[in-house]
């Protein structure tokens, strides 16, 4: 059950991913993203890390495509027949390129069988415990980082005098 | 462990080709750039959490949350300078924003 529904998650991760990559207008492409977020989150929850799963939806697809969209309609850029689509012969070196990266990856993955051992589900509890006693310097600095970006953030995003 | 981990592994593997795709396509638009950057790093955070399900260590699961924060931190920088950089040039193309200064 839970094995079929992570293949069908999966499947519309990558799906909705192409989607995002190859539309035109912005907009739409954010809207795709949502959707290919949402089913990594259930992933995410399938592969027991609720809490992740719960921050994927809220940061990534919550704030961080909302800023997104923000950011594509004060700038006016919702207007797919001003985009310039590469064409094939300007995409075919990324292409061939991630296909060759691709390849390599996928030829290392089935070399190579990892073990399958019965570990111990990582609860919520170890979680925290472990990010606020381990990592208590991590997470200092993280906060520090954002910041930091709050601060570079406001100093671009000020209007100067003409 | 409800699937083998490789198939953990070969998804991320796909989804970060995806993205890098996507970055190396959308030069006309920095926004598609930004969304491919945000793919890729979906696949490293998905390869953290596959680990911390398979070996049952809560490090995978913070680092994946690291990896949330540093990327929300980078978005909000990013954009910003779109912002700024839209003002200036009044594009969103990759190629025009040679330098900082004009």
């Amino acid at each position: 059950m839970e094995q079929t529904l992570f293949y069908i998650l999966a499947a519309v991760t990558v799906i909705g991913t192409i989607l995002a990559i190859s539309e035109k207008h912005p907009v739409h492409a954010i809207v795709y993203l949502v959707t290919s977020f949402f089913s990594l989150a259930a992933i995410f929850y399938l592969l027991a890390a609720p809490l992740i799963a719960v921050f994927e939806v809220i940061i990534y697809a919550g704030a961080v495509m909302v800023l997104f969209m923000f950011v594509i309609m004060m700038l006016d850029l919702g207007h797919p027949q001003d985009a310039r689509r590469p064409g094939l012969l300007h995409a075919m070196p990324a292409l061939i390129l991630a296909d060759v990266t691709l390849a390599a990856l996928l030829m290392m993955l089935t070399d190579h069988t990892v073990p399958a051992i019965v570990a111990p589900v990582v609860s919520v509890r170890d979680f925290a415990l472990t990010l606020f006693r381990q990592y208590g310097v991590a997470i200092e600095i993280i906060s520090m980082q954002l910041l930091f970006a709050v601060v570079g953030a406001l100093y671009l995003g000020r209007r100067r005098k003409p | 462990m409800i699937v083998p981990l490789q198939h953990v592994l070969i998804l991320a593997a796909i989804l970060f080709c995806l993205g890098m795709i996507c970055v190396l396509i959308w030069r006309s638009n920095v926004i598609m750039l930004l969304i491919g950057i945000e793919i890729m790093l979906n696949a490293a955070m998905l390869v953290f959490v596959g680990g911390a399900n398979q070996w049952g260590m809560a490090d995978g699961q913070i680092f994946a949350l690291m990896i949330m924060a540093m990327t929300s931190a980078e978005v909000s920088l990013a954009l910003a300078m779109v912002v700024y950089l839209h003002r200036r040039r009044k594009t969103v193309d990759v190629d025009e924003f040679r330098e900082l200064k004009d």
